[in-house]
């Protein structure tokens, strides 16, 4: 009898411990990931450093003189114009989700907007590339052009020859991507909102907009910012569909109809290239960097939300 | 009548604010069904048997077929579930049983979380320095492998919640028949899971199906058909990027047939997933 318990207690501390170290295995692929970008980068940052590296235009194979501000500029003008497309959709199919759609459409049209975060991005760079993209080459973009182009300053923006190969449609079809992330966390922060708050602003003859605006919203406040910041990330590391419809080119773009690359679409199409050790090494510091944001983004994200679940 | 401006202002914002609710809404599914529909439309005008049954003709040659990509994608998938199953699954059951209120156990949870959203081509050139670099060629194995990292937070954290749902009396019943903790979990615990974690199986395979970005540096690609997990291996995504790319008419044509079968796929399992969880958790 004493050896059962002995050999059950024994099974048990084993079990234990084999989750555990399964468990564990996750912290130790975060660290390992960041050592080992370091240490591949570690050529390129000798060679450029932080913030020449940062702030260098060049990206030149030939003399191996390698920065990383061009790709920056593009992740980042491609995220934000994805952004600023997005969040006003994505809060008015939460707005729609939680208070227009009939009861029985909810479930129906709920699973299809997050079908369009189960498509693959490679699905979006096919139908970028042969549908969208000479869409907006042909009829959307020479449009925009002439209507925006005669505007002082503003003009700049549109100006050059539309391809549909460009910043704007590279940003477009990044916010349909990261549309449905905003919406469903949204939707389920709104769907929070204690009901009795609701119907005291009813009740004191609140429309139903205006119940939206300063009660439902302000009350999903950090749910909203947690979900921009999270489909920022999204946005950040996006590689496929970018790499079918944004062109590659390691140029400061001032314009929407410019051709652009960003870090993810330069490690895909570059990486199997990379014929010397700077260069490889150079395109190691660009996912290091690149990890390093969306680490940092998703953290504060994080620590946001908790901080909600917890109030 | 001053007053009566003011509401009527009041009510003419809220039509134009709820119109354009219901017009975001319209949005996100005219883009769901314009993609959809192009993807079939494409899809039912290039799948052929030739497809399935046909390895790569030499580039701009007719009558090649997809065939290695179809039997690459499998095995690549294949291993990576099997890597990728166990470990996300024992991780979670720590994370939601004996970690349940250590600080570590928290904090790994936050982490996978975070992890879930690492971008996947940061995670091929992980794979791609410590695999693919020492061993000196590119590999099946490697694919797998970035596959699988992908997958463990994912099964990890939905084995995590799914555990937590099952109720702690159970589990106090069980204890006081004198079962020790482990075989509660092994026999109870695990049973009252079981949908929920499958379902969590079901999504991370469907998540990593379409995955290119993480390929394309790991497993690469190969134009012929080979079940040697050391070598090269062509996958249906990294083709159909790479064919998407090239000049040829007939190789846009099966990069489209294979979208086709890739989104089917997807779709089909994620769908499944939705339908199991609103069965089995409706309540």
């Amino acid at each position: 009898m004493a050896s059962t318990i002995k050999r059950e207690q024994n099974l048990d501390k084993l079990f234990s411990i084999i989750t555990f170290s399964a468990a564990f295995l996750v912290l130790a692929i975060i660290v390992s990931i960041f050592i080992s970008l370091f240490r591949e980068s570690l050529t390129a940052i000798d060679a450029f450093g932080f913030f020449g590296f940062v702030s260098s235009t060049a990206w030149d194979p030939v003399r191996e003189n390698f920065g990383a501000a061009t790709t920056l500029y593009g992740t980042l003008i491609t995220t934000l114009l994805a952004l600023a497309m997005a969040v006003p959709v994505a809060l008015g199919i939460a707005v729609f989700i939680t208070e227009l759609c009939p009861k029985v459409l909810k479930p129906i049209f709920g699973t299809a907007i997050e079908l369009l975060a189960a498509i693959p991005s490679i699905i979006y760079g096919m139908w970028g590339l042969f549908t969208f993209a000479p869409l907006m080459g042909e009829y959307v973009e020479p449009l925009l052009q002439r209507v925006f182009e005669p505007i002082p300053i503003i003009g700049q923006l549109f100006t050059g020859v539309p391809l549909g190969i460009d910043i704007l449609t590279t940003s477009i079809i990044l916010s349909i991507m990261i549309t449905p992330f905003i919406s469903s966390i949204v939707h389920d922060t709104f769907a929070l909102t204690p009901v009795q708050l609701k119907e005291s602003a009813y009740g004191i003859g609140a429309t139903r907009w205006e119940v939206i605006k300063d009660v439902v919203v302000p009350h999903a406040k950090t749910g909203i910012f947690g979900s921009i910041i999270i489909a920022m990330g999204r946005a950040l590391g996006e590689t496929m569909a970018v790499a079918f419809v944004l062109g590659n080119k390691h140029e400061i773009a001032t314009s929407l109809f410019d051709a652009s690359a960003t870090i993810t679409v330069t490690l895909a199409n570059e990486f199997t290239e990379a014929d010397t050790d700077l260069y490889l090494s150079s395109l190691f510091y660009l996912a290091l960097i690149l990890l390093g944001m969306n680490f940092l983004l998703l953290a504060i994200a994080k620590t946001f939300l908790a901080r909600k679940a917890k109030s | 009548m001053n007053n009566m401006t003011e509401i009527d202002k009041r009510k003419i914002i809220n039509v134009v604010a709820l119109s354009f609710s219901c017009a975001a809404a319209t949005l996100g599914l005219f883009w769901l069904t314009f993609i959809l529909a192009d993807v079939l439309r494409h899809g039912f005008t290039y799948i052929t048997p030739e497809l399935f049954l046909n390895e790569a003709a030499p580039p701009g040659m007719a009558g090649g077929g997809l065939k290695h990509a179809f039997i690459g994608q499998l095995l690549v998938t294949f291993f990576a579930i099997l890597i990728g199953v166990p470990l996300g699954i024992l991780g979670g059951t720590y994370l939601a049983e004996y970690g349940r209120h250590r600080r570590i156990g928290r904090f790994i949870s936050t982490l996978s979380d975070i992890m879930i959203s690492v971008p996947s081509i940061v995670i091929g050139t992980f794979v791609y320095a410590i695999f693919v670099k020492p061993i000196g060629h590119f590999s099946g194995f490697a694919g797998s492998l970035a596959l699988a990292i992908i997958m463990i937070p994912v099964v990890l954290r939905t084995t995590e919640e799914m555990i937590f749902l099952v109720p702690w009396e159970i589990r106090e019943a069980a204890f006081a028949l004198g079962a020790p903790y482990y075989k509660v979990i092994l026999q109870i615990v695990y049973r009252g899971a079981a949908t929920g974690i499958f379902t969590g199986i079901l999504l991370a395979i469907a998540r990593i199906a379409g995955e290119t970005a993480p390929l394309l540096f790991t497993s690469f690609n190969n134009m012929f058909l080979t079940t040697n997990m050391n070598e090269p291996m062509p996958s249906l995504t990294v083709t159909i990027y790479q064919y998407a790319m090239g000049p040829y008419d007939d190789w846009h044509e099966m990069a489209w047939a294979a979208s086709f079968v890739v989104t089917l796929f997807i779709l089909g399992l994620t769908i499944m997933g939705r339908l199991i969880i609103r069965w089995k958790y409706k309540n």
